[in-house]
């Protein structure tokens, strides 16, 4: 265990922020690892981690505030000088070379060298078979990289941390796709670099192990820090108060309205290595949340309902018939709208005006003989973009230069003008404004209230709250709540999100 | 067991088995093709020229680039080549060297203005490809350097030979084995491979993808060059439109010899090795009474049989990868 003395710790963060333009992803980031400790860094999505992490990296550089390491202050302007300082970073998705072995992905740019510069493969593999055994794993030096399961790439990065000699290891979210036996393993690996001296920051959302492993946790939330307790003298519930830590308003009024029958209807829907075994239906006039954090598989399952992407098992209703998979087409007509949670890249055709992006949809209806008149695609938008609101110069402004409010109102008209049953909406108000958020709020509301179904998917915790009938809770690829309006708190819904199965 | 089990199972060894049915075909046709002092001269020089742009072409093509400028910077070579030994007395090791830095030169243009102004490669070496040819067409105009310009050791160059080996054969292998030796046992040839496998995970890496990529296009450039060389002291004459096409040649070399346009895959010798089935076919079908017209047609199909080959063991692997990660 670590204990508190004077000399500085071994990397120092203090009151670090970073924006991209007038998105602020960093507010004040702050946390001391000290040598010789595993200390968890836990947060909401969004709350700024990885941020953070992508600073320390080297990936980004900070606008503000102090990063020093062994108490000298740094300034990474690449991943290579931050891992020339000592800093190592396993990404949660592991990023190899597919089509390099395993020895060389370990080892790529500072491969043993022999004679005459060239590189000396018979030691490179000998190094990275010792690694492996280091580690407890068998792994082929000679393999490709291609194809390796998670875990195993997540050992390569590993090994390339610990080849690397790093000081600092930064571990974010190692064991999301990682079985019982595979964490065990890390642990172990991870305790042992512990003793030798090396601070281990880990970033993950589930509690267990975070209180499993680590000595000292460190809480953020919104772009800021929250707070730093030893684990000894903390507890789940004191962190999920600091994660959620305000307080659900008013803002998002959702008038309730009468529930009909159930209109989408999903059943053990399952895609290997996204989701498995999702079910759940959607009724009239109501609006289902659907709670997780990042990387849960919601945007997957929403995907494959509409069937933007294949699934390998499991069935699909719309009022009681059943939808062919990976089929948008067929989707649409049976009534089904997906407003994606990339809308810039998904949902609209950014070069394209406002009257062309929502008649999109029903191109099919305007046509007569295949041919497209300008004035029928403004008529048939005009009537939404005014009903929705839309704030854009004229019909043929183009898109890409409206705010992201009135963007997303563009999207929404165009599935509303398709007339659809049921409306399956990803984000629906990331990254808008307060004021345009409360009226996206207001027209979901009022379209359930209209005998519409709708499943919105939603990082925001008081947004699902205050909108959902229902709130469905996906951790790592399933289903693990379906909790009622009257039950929903922040609390329970970050439970089921972090802890596996609620009961 | 396992080293003779990837010899077999190489792409290279399979470019080399149809090289082979191609050659065996054709002599039997008419076995001057092979057995006659010209026919085997010709079978062995006739490639050397397509081997070496083909070899600047695989670097270019394994870190996720191409260069279609190739034809363009060996036509401007041969033809300063040939102006070198018009104008000035320079010995011969001496132009050869300025027309090589010549060729890297124009590759470091490509290079700088990919690296820097991020254009994708197709997009402005296809504009450098036109626009070097132009430069050509304007310096050379009618104009065209003949035999009698060039200094007559120059020429001997390119009629020559070393015991039964003629010295452009000698030139094309020693640049073969000296790209590849440098693709497999330096940390820089190794990183042209790690970039072009996955530019992101290069980027979070720290690799210094700008360095390598540029460094790649002075290779292609330089490469080119010597062929321009190879051209002059081979053919002996030069006008504006010496090279003219090659550039799909070399890419269609390579890709027959499994080097993939995505990046990452392949190795020189297996573009060398389709450079050598490329122009072995492309002599051996008039000798097979193929009509002219259907030749092009046959290297259509090579390169298209060789990425649905690909395709079809990629599919292959990818399954069996998942089907071992599954137990």
């Amino acid at each position: 265990m670590s204990t508190t003395n004077t000399a500085p710790p071994l990397l120092r963060l203090a009151d670090v922020s970073k924006s991209f333009g007038a998105v602020i992803a960093l507010r004040s980031g702050s946390l001391d690892l000290a040598a010789g400790s595993i200390h968890a860094l836990v947060g909401e999505n969004g709350a700024g981690k990885s941020t953070l992490v992508k600073i320390v990296a080297g990936l980004y550089r900070r606008d503000g505030g102090i990063l020093e390491l062994d108490g000298r202050s740094v300034d990474f302007g690449s991943t290579a000088e931050s891992k020339a300082a000592g800093i190592a970073v396993i990404y949660q998705e592991p990023t190899l070379f597919p089509d390099l072995s395993v020895a060389e992905n370990i080892f790529m740019g500072r491969q043993p060298l022999g004679r005459l510069r060239r590189i000396d493969r018979g030691r490179m593999r000998a190094e990275a078979t010792a690694l492996f055994e280091r580690l407890g794993v068998r792994l082929d030096p000679d393999r490709l990289a291609r194809g390796l399961s998670i875990a195993d790439q997540q050992i390569i990065e590993i090994a390339k941390a610990i080849s690397l000699d790093a000081r600092v290891l930064i571990m974010d979210e190692p064991t999301a796709a990682l079985s019982g036996v595979e964490v065990e393993r890390l642990f172990a690996v991870a305790r042992s670099l512990r003793d030798e001296g090396r601070g281990i920051i880990f970033i993950s959302h589930r509690f267990e192990e975070v209180f499993d492993l680590c000595d000292t946790v460190t809480v953020m939330r919104d772009g800021a820090y929250v707070s730093t307790a030893r684990i000894s003298e903390t507890s789940v519930d004191e962190i999920v108060r600091q994660m959620v830590g305000r307080d659900i308003d008013e803002l998002f009024p959702k008038t309730p309205a009468p529930i009909g029958e159930a209109i989408l209807e999903v059943e053990r829907l399952t895609r290997v290595g996204a989701f498995s075994d999702v079910s759940f239906t959607v009724r009239a006039g109501e609006i289902v949340g659907l709670a997780g954090l990042v990387g849960a598989g919601r945007s997957e399952v929403a995907r494959a309902i509409f069937g933007v992407d294949q699934y390998d098992s499991g069935t699909v209703k719309v009022g009681g018939r059943r939808l062919r998979g990976g089929d948008p087409a067929a989707a649409m007509l049976a009534g089904l709208a997906f407003v994606p949670e990339d809308r810039r890249k998904q949902g609209l055709v950014i070069g394209w005006g406002v009257a062309r992006n929502i008649a999109l949809a029903i191109q099919r209806q305007l046509s007569s003989f295949g041919f497209i008149t300008g004035r029928k695609e403004n008529a048939a938008a005009r009537i939404w973009a005014s009903r929705l609101e839309v704030k854009a110069a004229a019909l043929d402004t183009e898109v890409g230069t409206l705010s992201g409010g009135n963007q997303q109102k563009v999207v929404l008209a165009k599935w509303l003008a398709t007339e659809p049953r049921v409306l399956i909406v990803d984000e629906p108000t990331r990254g808008i404004d307060v004021g345009t958020k409360s009226e996206v709020h207001r027209l979901l509301s009022d379209l359930a209230g209209r005998g519409m179904a709708i499943l919105m998917i939603s990082s925001e915790l008081p947004e699902v709250l205050g909108m959902a009938d229902r709130v469905l809770v996906m951790r790592e690829g399933r289903l693990t709540a379906d909790i009622p309006r009257a039950e929903a708190t922040p609390e329970t819904v970050m439970h089921a999100a972090t802890h596996g199965a609620a009961s | 067991m396992n080293t003779f089990k990837r010899l077999i199972t190489a792409r290279e060894t399979g470019i080399l088995i149809a090289f082979a049915i191609v050659l065996v075909a054709t002599t039997v046709r008419n076995p001057n093709f092979t057995f006659s002092g010209d026919g085997f001269r010709d079978l062995l020089v006739t490639p050397a020229m397509l081997i070496i742009i083909a070899v600047g072409q695989a670097v270019v093509l394994i870190t996720r680039n191409v260069d279609l400028s190739v034809g363009s910077i060996l036509g401007l070579s041969a033809y300063l080549t040939g102006q070198l030994f018009i104008g000035t007395d320079l010995p011969i090791p001496v132009v050869a060297l300025l027309v090589i830095i010549f060729g890297g030169l124009l590759g470091l243009v490509n290079g700088a203005l990919i690296a820097l102004a991020k254009v994708p490669a197709l997009v402005i070496t296809l504009g450098t490809m036109y626009a070097y040819r132009g430069i050509n067409v304007m310096w050379t105009g009618s104009d065209r350097v003949n035999a009698s310009d060039f200094p007559k050791a120059f020429l001997e160059i390119g009629t020559g030979k070393l015991w039964f080996v003629p010295w452009l054969t000698i030139v094309a292998i020693v640049v073969l084995i000296a790209v590849a030796w440098v693709m497999r046992n330096t940390r820089s040839g190794r990183e042209f491979y790690a970039i072009g496998s996955d530019p992101a995970a290069a980027h979070l890496y720290g690799l210094p993808a700008t360095k390598r990529i540029i460094s790649a296009f002075i290779l292609s450039g330089a490469l080119a060059g010597l062929a321009g060389l190879v051209y002059a002291s081979r053919y002996g004459t030069v006008d504006s439109q010496a090279g003219y096409g090659l550039e799909l040649d070399a890419v269609g070399a390579a890709v027959i010899g499994g080097v993939a346009i995505a990046g990452g895959v392949g190795t020189v010798w297996g573009a060398a090795v389709g450079a050598l089935l490329l122009t072995t076919i492309n002599r051996a079908l008039p000798v097979l009474g193929i009509p002219d017209f259907w030749q092009r047609a046959v290297v259509g199909v090579l390169i298209i049989g060789a990425i649905v080959l690909d395709r079809v063991l990629a599919v292959r692997q990818a399954r069996r990868l998942a089907k071992g990660a599954d137990r």
